[in-house]
């Protein structure tokens, strides 16, 4: 039985070593300085690159994360606030359901509510999308991070004569914040590797464009047509961008275990227990 | 060029959709009668920037990308075109959520009368659905008949070395293999063009699945638009699968040649696909039907040198849905491109309108794009 | 007092925050219903149980797609759920503990890359892996059964079921680990304590006690799986026929709509797809009600971030 279960540790992790390892030998040869400064080649034609995609999917997420983020903490002080109280349980409850929506659905909604009355695509009606997708995800990890502060620190600011906004801001979310401040990396890695709900709303550019009314290119987007494509230059560049955001992705996963060893360090002294990491 | 000066009129003028249905909402965005100030009147060379969005066919898409990207470099316009089927071009351009739709299946009188705005079809290039394959060991290319081609995407014939297959490829060993059929998976006007060829020849297809841009595939699995059927094909010894012959020729695959109504195997090289175009218009003008309707089908073309699966594909715009200069600079584009850069299509594969069918088609769509659109 | 005005500035925003949750899932519900209700109030049979698509006839039978949907799940499900739930057991109980730590951590990391990434190695590796030498083997071994008869595309429910596999094993990894991490120590001492080896302990305190996290687990990977689009619409082969092989191109909800939703002009089609994204999302959202129901039950503490350093969803 010991044997099974190092089988399926192996077997679990084959499908990562395959995966990263072709994407890397397929795709570290493409990334040239062309391919990260210029915009893309027209079908057929040597050369081109991604840099509108990733110009194009940098702005997705700065438009998802300011509205998520606002939102997500705003509604993770909540529920770490009104704990038990009938409104907040149903709140956790369809944030935790909210968080396995089917993305392509998030599409549909958007093109419905923004591209159709606007009358065209755009960057914003990408990034609504991406942003109200991880909502939840900003709210659940705000709440527990919350839950985690001490009560003897909001109980101490205010008998010291904070007023509840003060200490709940500057104090409890200030506490709280790598565990918050991970989350949203998490949120970040999510957003940027999303494909479906922008096939209808960003729709896609091959010219430069950092208009948020305009449609726009983004990295998966341009991943998803060169994969599918017959071209064998777009081919080769769909495994150089997916190497990109998978590194991107990579990157943003080491940053945030970096801040929660400072959280893990951080609760460590203030309770005076023994760190370990979640 | 008797053929040529008829087809002139070559214009589709998007039936004007029930005046009582179109008048009460038609959209006065944009500058009412192109009086803009800094040079935006008639003059290519806008002191601003222009960005024109537009979606659909991706039959003329590698020439569109090819076009835009140049004409980008030579104008102050930008025209963003992505290839995503002649169905989404269609549904798009009437969303208004883009500017301009491009499509290989002319819209119905139905479907212009329920758009409730004026809709202009204006013909850009003539292409032809090359049918493709993937069979490494083959020396000669693959000789294919209205019959066998019905039956194989019927899924009656399901090997190479069916007999029928041999009996018209003689001189090349088949193998004993599946065969296995690719079709698109998106609303396509490639699909359209095909199954409408198929239901032209053949008694069983036209039960069958009959024609459209997206038709209930007996067999086969379905790839997204041209690029996504070429893609498929290459990857997979023993596929066959159709598609713009371009992406055929870009991406070096064989390309079957088809019998034709003459009895001859004929490939979709330009020459054979002006041919089947011409002979097409010719009909169209011995029977005095006046042409000012370009929304022809040019499959199984008459002539003896004629490519049985060509088509006509078309912009489609609203003008008074995008406003005045969006019409204009897509006039002025229209100009660049099909009188000046011509070449650009032929060295692809694709073949340009006819010189002076290309004239008067640049005149009229400029006539018509300019405001103020004269409306009834 | 301006600071109670503050205060109560401050209450009514993050109540605000917190009420736009049930909002968006209010806002989806209408959009998608509005939508669909031509064909809900008069082709919701016929979608549900024919297998015909043919958008010029109007003939809207999505069986195709729902069984796709399922049944690529299903088959994700019976190969990733023993491997999540082994690799679970491995960082909690059997490996060294110096290994537990980064094991759950690379896992993890699958949840990580992006579904189009899935899609690209998808059609690069996996599909050509597939046509190339499983299924002649398995056509030629197991052509006598059932499910295994040719031809071999490549893209077919195989395809789909294996990358989806891959995709929903971290969820259900993370989740058996955290229902195992908290099943109390007690319990195992007392089977040790009775002289159980450490497998008997495994079998008989960890795994009854954490039945029904694990169960909840397992459901979640399948909420997942049923929503996933760009991956599947990769390799699954886009073909709206019920499949009557595992090697035989086949397609889902989530793939049609990406494939169909920028395209639909006619009104009747653009309704039978919101109907189709409505059935999609009250399938999912049922499905992970339900495994938030079953997990929620586990006692959880202090593992907020359970399964950073990238969770895979929300912290259930």
């Amino acid at each position: 039985m010991t044997i099974c279960t190092w089988g399926a540790g192996l077997i679990a992790l084959l499908p990562l070593l395959m995966i990263v390892g072709h994407l890397i030998v397929n795709g570290i040869g493409q990334i040239t300085p062309t391919f990260l400064t210029a915009v893309p080649a027209p079908p057929g034609v040597r050369g081109g690159g991604v840099a509108n995609g990733i110009v194009g999917s940098a702005l997705l997420v700065v438009i998802a994360l300011t509205i998520a983020v606002p939102i997500g903490i705003g509604a993770g002080l909540y529920l770490a606030e009104h704990r038990i109280t009938r409104f907040a349980r149903l709140v956790r409850l369809l944030a935790d359901v909210l968080g396995g929506l089917p993305s392509i659905v998030m599409g549909i909604v958007a093109w419905e509510l923004i591209v159709r009355p606007a009358g065209h695509f755009s960057a914003w009606a990408g990034g609504v999308a991406l942003g109200l997708l991880v909502v939840p995800l900003v709210t659940r990890a705000t709440e527990e991070m919350v839950r985690l502060v001490p009560p003897s620190l909001a109980e101490a600011a205010l008998a010291l004569g904070f007023s509840q906004w003060r200490t709940a801001l500057s104090i409890v979310l200030r506490t709280a914040m790598p565990g918050v401040i991970t989350a949203i990396f998490v949120a970040l890695a999510r957003v940027a590797g999303e494909t479906a709900p922008l096939l209808f709303t960003a729709f896609g550019n091959p010219f430069w464009s950092v208009d948020p009314t305009r449609p726009i290119a983004a990295l998966p987007l341009q991943i998803y047509t060169y994969a599918q494509s017959p071209y064998e230059e777009w081919r080769g560049q769909a495994w150089a961008g997916a190497l990109l955001l998978l590194l991107l992705v990579a990157g943003i996963g080491l940053a945030s275990r970096g801040v929660l060893h400072a959280r893990a360090r951080l609760f460590a002294t203030m309770r005076g227990t023994k760190a370990t990491d979640g | 060029m008797m053929v040529t000066a008829v087809t002139a009129a070559a214009i589709v003028l998007g039936a004007c959709a029930g005046d009582h249905a179109g008048a009460g909402n038609r959209n006065s965005s944009g500058p009412r009668n192109g009086v803009t100030d800094s040079g935006g009147t008639g003059n290519v060379m806008t002191s601003t920037r222009v960005d024109i969005t537009g979606a659909g066919a991706t039959f003329p898409y590698p020439l569109y990308a090819r076009w835009f990207n140049e004409y980008a470099q030579y104008a102050n316009t930008r025209i963003n075109y992505q290839s995503i089927g002649s169905g989404a071009g269609i549904r798009q351009v009437v969303a208004r959520t883009v500017d301009f739709g491009a499509t290989d299946v002319p819209m119905t009188d139905a479907e212009l009368a329920a758009a409730g705005m004026r809709i202009l079809h204006i013909p850009t290039v003539v292409g032809a659905v090359a049918i493709t394959y993937n069979l490494p060991g083959l020396t000669r290319p693959l000789n294919l008949s209205a019959d066998v081609i019905a039956d194989i995407f019927l899924g009656k014939l399901t090997r190479w070395n069916d007999d029928r297959l041999v009996a018209l490829n003689p001189r090349v060993t088949l193998p004993a293999s599946d065969i296995l059929v690719v079709h698109r998976a998106d609303g396509s006007g490639t699909s359209y063009i095909f199954s409408d060829y198929l239901t032209t020849v053949s008694p069983a297809w036209a039960a069958g699945p009959g024609r459209g841009k997206e038709v209930p595939w007996p067999v086969g699995l379905g790839g997204k638009g041209n690029e996504g059927v070429a893609g498929q094909v290459k990857q997979m010894p023993g596929a066959i699968g159709y598609l713009e012959v371009v992406y055929a020729r870009q991406n070096r695959l064989p390309v079957a040649h088809i019998r034709n109504q003459a009895g001859r195997f004929v490939s979709p090289m330009p020459f054979e696909i002006a041919t089947a175009a011409t002979s097409v218009l010719d009909r169209l003008v011995s029977n005095s039907r006046a042409a000012t309707d370009l929304r022809v089908s040019l499959v199984d073309a008459p002539g003896a040198q004629s490519y049985p699966i060509a088509s006509f594909t078309w912009m489609l715009v609203a003008p008074d849905a995008i406003g005045a200069v969006k019409s204009q600079q897509l006039g002025a584009f229209l100009r660049w491109a099909l009188l000046e850069n011509g070449d650009i299509a032929s060295t692809l594969g694709y073949v340009p309108l006819p010189t002076e069918a290309a004239a008067r088609v640049v005149d009229q769509a400029e006539a018509l794009l300019s405001p103020p659109a004269a409306h009834p | 007092m301006p600071s109670r005005t503050a205060d109560r500035i401050y209450q009514a925003t993050i109540t605000i925050c917190a009420a736009a949750i049930p909002a968006v899932l209010a806002l989806l519900a209408i959009v998608l219903f509005a939508g669909a209700w031509p064909t809900l109030s008069s082709a919701i049979g016929p979608l549900l149980t024919q297998s015909t698509w043919d958008v010029p006839q109007h003939r809207f039978g999505a069986a195709p797609l729902i069984v796709g949907t399922l049944v690529s799940s299903a088959f994700a499900l019976a190969i990733a759920a023993p491997l999540g739930i082994g690799v679970a057991l491995l960082a909690t109980e059997i490996a060294p503990r110096a290994l537990r730590e980064p094991l759950a951590f690379l896992v993890n990391l699958l949840a990580a890359i992006p579904s189009v990434v899935y899609g690209l190695w998808g059609i690069f590796v996996l599909v050509p892996l597939l046509r190339r030498s499983i299924m002649p083997w398995s056509m030629a071994h197991l052509g006598w059964m059932p499910g295994f008869s040719g031809p071999a595309y490549g893209p077919s429910l195989l395809a789909a079921a294996l990358i989806l596999a891959i995709m929903v094993l971290p969820y259900i990894a993370s989740v058996s680990r955290d229902v195992i991490l908290a099943v109390p120590r007690a319990q195992r001492e007392a089977a040790l304590a009775l002289g159980a080896t450490r497998w008997e302990m495994i079998r008989d305190a960890v795994l009854p006690a954490a039945r029904t996290g694990l169960f909840g687990g397992i459901i979640l990977g399948l909420g997942r799986a049923l929503g996933e689009t760009m991956a599947v619409t990769m390799v699954i082969g886009n073909r709206h026929t019920i499949p009557d092989s595992l090697f035989a191109p086949a397609y889902t909800m989530a793939a049609m709509l990406a494939n169909e939703f920028a395209e639909a002009s006619d009104p009747l089609h653009l309704s039978a797809l919101m109907a189709v994204a409505l059935l999609l999302l009250t399938v999912t959202l049922l499905v992970n009600l339900l495994a938030r129901l079953l997990v929620a039950r586990v006692a959880r503490e202090d593992t907020a971030t359970d399964g950073l350093p990238m969770p895979p969803g929300v912290a259930p």
